[in-house]
């Protein structure tokens, strides 16, 4: 398969099929609505509305490396912003839109401001009792939200003219609006914005000497994030139709965390893979028992952590190491695969240079292979930041191996996966 | 009842609750100090101990009899999460770690729903009916009692950590772990020491305060919120910070409750909230902590 890959990968071919697996997505996006019955279309709608606030995350947690445990309240937040405006305002539901994204943005650099002047996990505290405060907050102020009863508003119509159902024309409208967030996220990150996020999140004192402005990012970040939230609230209500304190109680900010983690943090499509985690996973293992969903996101949460920190995004690119470092080394074969698995003491891997080079290739634009292509790179920084768990644990579990060298430098190095990332700047 | 009286009785009732919050809290600053990590899983790990508590209990162990096993158990346990969930990601970057305790978080949370159901269990109340009455303002022995327990607590942990040679090798390892290694010291070791006595201390808010929120497993969700602004106002590097933060933290919380009519009982959650932005806006290295200072 990688020599497939090693032939495709260049020049004209390269673009080609990259355009070819762009179209081929689209196709299959836009049709699936006209293909499966409408409790599945509406599943799928749901999905993509949490990619969404995923993709928002993402931002925040994968490549800006700081967390938030209550993205569920940002969500509500727009989720309300919208069902009152809709109820009380009745603006029409395009209006809602904007007033949520922007209303998010807003609280996000309010909670932002003093909670990411400090290093550490000041925002983990803040967003955490943020997101236990608001229920009651949304319960006290009955005569605006309806209080524990909720508001129940309009659902998006289709238009007469479309000829479509209810739950089609919501599908098609929430993956426009989907399609145009996870664009902008990728663009954000090509940004000047973004190189700045990746580089505090990789070291946070070399970026500050190069001239990053350490709090601004990060509160810019987390606000771009809490956006993203808000507009995948706002959805969530055009396509409900209902909002209520108990829908959004701490558990959704977690579930959202955990969705992220497994789809893959520092990817590009991880929120979707997220997502249809954060969907189906209660509903199918919620038939098993009440507790089963915690259990399973629980245990897939450490172990992701532990042997696969990119999630499922991450894990192609990963088998295929491990299989090429299997099989016979071939020169050009050897060359493109990641190698962070083989390379616990930190070298800087032989594919460190692809990753710059499809970073810096934003020119042609939208071209969708560099989205597949920062996979495996986005692999590479979220092995330098996150991981390094991977090459460590099997030393862990020897008990004899506990008090090794290897353990020792842990203590003093902290950004143990900095330097290939620093190349970049 | 007087207007003075009637302050007084929310103070002491505010101790009480706040002794509960600053037993959890000193459980955060222990793992914090050794280990640089806030562990989020502690709240749910003192009310696995509390559900091992209830079942001794309910199968018929005295409690008295019961709450020493429960905090063996704890300490055995909270080694246990140490080796074998902490220690694989130890020395990774922040947020591995961060997410792994937030995956133990819903993993225990979820595990005690399995094993326990979700619903709501009583839980004995340990000490007798009735108090005592100081000049109008009535102090339940629960109360004192509760007060009474997380004092021990905290007398025991000061004479172990100042006054033993165990204390003193988990001191290095908590000042500085590497040279701590150079010089003999199982880190380790010590380190799964440091989270077992922090999950024992854990076990001791969770069994305190499960006779007022009767036992469920989002039962510290709450408790934990507040231990947090706790530590955040009294320095996460600072026992001293922790229990003060939490009393303080407690008062807060029953006069909020009981004096601002806007808030009231139900929005009494956003208290801990207030505090800790205040604390980062004003100083955010907390009353106790020392300022963290950045070495490249």
């Amino acid at each position: 398969m990688s020599t497939i890959i090693a032939t495709l990968g260049t020049g004209r071919a390269r673009r080609l099929r990259a355009a070819l697996t762009v179209l081929l997505a689209a196709a299959v996006a836009v049709g699936a609505p006209f293909y499966f019955a409408p409790f599945q279309v509406f599943q799928l709608t749901m999905v993509l509305l949490y990619a969404v606030a995923l993709a928002g995350l993402n931002l925040l947690v994968g490549f800006g490396g700081q967390i938030s445990l209550g993205h569920g309240a940002f969500f509500a937040a727009g989720a309300y912003t919208a069902a009152v405006m809709l109820d009380r305002y009745d603006t029409g539901h395009l209006a809602t839109l904007p007033v949520a994204a922007a209303g998010c943005f807003l609280l996000g650099l309010g909670f932002g401001v003093p909670a990411l002047r400090l290093r550490g996990l000041y925002l983990a505290l803040v967003t955490l009792a943020f997101a236990v405060f608001l229920p009651p907050l949304l319960k006290r102020l009955e005569p605006v939200t309806g209080g524990s009863m909720g508001l129940t508003v309009d659902k998006l119509q289709p238009p007469a003219w479309s000829g479509l159902a209810e739950d089609q024309w919501l599908y098609l409208v929430v993956l426009a609006v989907t399609a145009v967030a996870l664009l902008l996220a990728r663009n954000l990150l090509r940004s000047r914005v973004g190189r700045a996020l990746l580089a505090v999140r990789d070291n946070e004192s070399a970026a500050e000497v190069m001239g990053v402005r350490l709090s601004l990012h990060k509160t810019l970040a987390f606000a771009w994030s809490a956006m993203f939230a808000g507009v995948a609230g706002c959805l969530y209500t055009w396509v409900i139709g209902f909002v209520s304190p108990d829908s959004f109680s701490f558990v959704l900010s977690i579930t959202l965390l955990a969705g992220l983690v497994v789809g893959g943090l520092a990817s590009l499509y991880g929120p979707l893979l997220g997502a249809a985690f954060v969907m189906y996973v209660p509903s199918v293992s919620q038939d098993v028992s009440e507790a089963a969903p915690g259990v399973v996101f629980g245990l897939l949460i450490i172990t992701v952590m532990f042997v696969a920190p990119t999630g499922l995004a991450g894990l192609p690119g990963r088998v295929r190491a491990a299989v090429a470092r299997r099989l016979p080394r071939r020169a050009p074969t050897s060359a493109r695969t990641p190698e962070a698995e083989s390379a616990p003491d930190g070298e800087p891997e032989p594919d460190a240079e692809s990753g710059p080079e499809s970073l810096a290739e934003s020119g042609p634009g939208g071209d969708p292979e560099s989205l597949a292509e920062s996979a495996p790179d986005a692999e590479e920084s979220a092995a330098a930041s996150a991981p390094d768990v991977s090459p460590k644990s099997p030393a862990a579990s020897d008990p004899s191996a506990t008090d090794t060298p290897a353990d020792l430098a842990v203590a003093d190095a902290e950004p143990v996966g900095a330097p290939p990332r620093t190349e970049k700047e | 009842m007087s207007a003075v009286t009637e302050f007084l009785q929310q103070v002491v009732e505010g101790l009480g609750s706040g002794a509960v919050y600053a037993s959890l809290a000193l459980a955060l600053v222990l793992i914090y100090r050794f280990t640089g990590i806030v562990n989020f899983a502690q709240g749910e790990l003192a009310m696995l101990s509390t559900y091992v508590a209830w079942q001794l209990v309910a199968s018929g162990m005295p409690f008295w009899l019961a709450l020493p096993v429960t905090l063996a158990v704890s300490f055995a346990g909270g080694m246990l999460v140490e080796r074998i969930v902490i220690r694989p990601v130890q020395g990774a970057p922040e947020l591995t770690v961060v997410i792994v305790t937030v995956g133990l978080f819903i993993f225990v949370n979820a595990l005690a729903g399995l094993i326990w159901s979700f619903t709501v269990k009583d839980f004995p109340q340990p000490f007798p009916d009735g108090g005592l009455d100081l000049a109008g303002v009535r102090v339940d022995w629960s109360t004192l009692g509760i007060i009474g327990v997380v004092a021990v607590v905290m007398g025991l942990l000061y004479l172990l950590f100042q006054h033993t040679a165990i204390g003193l090798t988990m001191r290095a390892v908590a000042c500085n772990p590497a040279s701590a290694r150079l010089s003999g010291i199982r880190v380790g070791r010590v380190l799964m020491l440091g989270w077992g006595l922090a999950a024992t201390v854990g076990a001791v808010s969770g069994v305190l305060v499960a006779p007022l929120l009767f036992l469920e497993p989002n039962m510290m969700g709450g408790v934990l919120i507040y231990a947090f602004a706790a530590a955040t106002l009294g320095g996460f590097d600072s026992p001293v910070g922790a229990v003060v933060g939490g009393l303080f933290v407690g008062v807060a919380e029953t006069l909020t409750g009981a004096y601002v009519d806007v808030v009231g009982a139900d929005l009494k959650v956003g208290v801990p909230l207030v505090i800790i932005l205040a604390v980062l806006l004003v100083r955010p290295q907390g009353l106790f902590g020392r300022a963290a200072v950045e070495r490249a």
